[in-house]
């Protein structure tokens, strides 16, 4: 997969559920269409919720590569 | 015969138009109206978890407060609310505010409110004050229920914040039947 230039990271590693998804929302909300995000979190639970998020609010999630402790999701905005 | 009397036209409904009918599968309603009636530390969680999640995932969050769910929303320097000597009193038995909310069971004269935030912290798990920020931010919309803010005597000066105007009964169940997901905490 080619590189994808970031326009925002949101660093939610260390916190729980919802907030790597609340934190997220609030970053994607302040970008334009077609602006990418770049999140980081250590919650297992944003594995499925990232995805969730994504089919529900329509924007895009272009990547997910894990470290093992950490995951990252680059998420582009509808 | 039986043959005469095969000879009634059957009506046969008319076929869900397919624009209908995909309307109907495809949008499901994305709407939530919590009623958040408790003040108990953990429903309280609950409601501010699912509020903000619910705004983050871009479904249109409503939560009608009302009862003890009420003195969640008063101001956590509010000390004593009400006019008169009973409603002073349930305020000074029972501190309002987000930040001060004890549990239905294992409270032991706060012990377990007191464990349970400390385990938060640890965890990284936002607390209800912190959730209720970002919810606000997300714009859920906090509506307070009239009747018990007459009972309570709590002036709109009590409240936080970015709260909505008052209500009855009859919105909320409007709200309900037309396209919103309800939830009782």
């Amino acid at each position: 997969m080619g590189v994808v230039e970031i326009d925002q990271l949101v660093d939610a590693r260390g916190l729980s559920c919802p907030m790597p998804i609340v934190k997220t929302a609030q970053a994607v909300k302040a970008l334009t269409s077609g602006s990418v995000v770049e999140l980081l979190a250590t919650d297992p639970g944003s594995i499925k919720d990232v995805a969730a998020w994504c089919k529900s609010t329509g924007n895009e999630l272009v990547e997910q590569t894990s470290d093992g402790a950490v995951y990252r999701f680059v998420i582009r905005r509808k | 015969m039986t043959t005469a009397m095969l000879d009634a036209p059957i009506e046969v409904p008319a076929p869900i138009p397919a624009a209908a009918f995909e309307a109907e599968v495809n949008a499901p309603p994305k709407e939530i109206l919590i009623i958040n009636y408790s003040g108990d530390l953990e429903k309280v969680w609950a409601t501010m978890i699912l509020a903000s999640t619910s705004a983050a995932m871009g479904v249109k969050t409503r939560v009608f407060v009302t009862f003890w769910g009420l003195q969640v929303f008063v101001r956590d320097d509010v000390r004593i609310t009400g006019e008169n000597w009973m409603q002073k009193m349930l305020s000074a038995m029972q501190r309002p505010g987000v930040s001060h909310r004890k549990l239905s069971k294992m409270n032991f004269l706060g012990m377990g409110p007191w464990m349970m935030r400390k385990l938060a912290k640890q965890y990284n798990v936002a607390s209800p004050k912190e959730l209720l920020e970002a919810a606000k931010e997300l714009g859920v919309e906090f509506i307070p229920c009239q009747m018990t803010m007459d009972m309570f005597g709590l002036k709109r000066e009590d409240m936080i914040e970015g709260m909505g105007e008052p209500v009855g009964a009859a919105t909320v169940i409007g709200m309900m039947t037309e396209n919103s997901v309800p939830l009782f905490i």
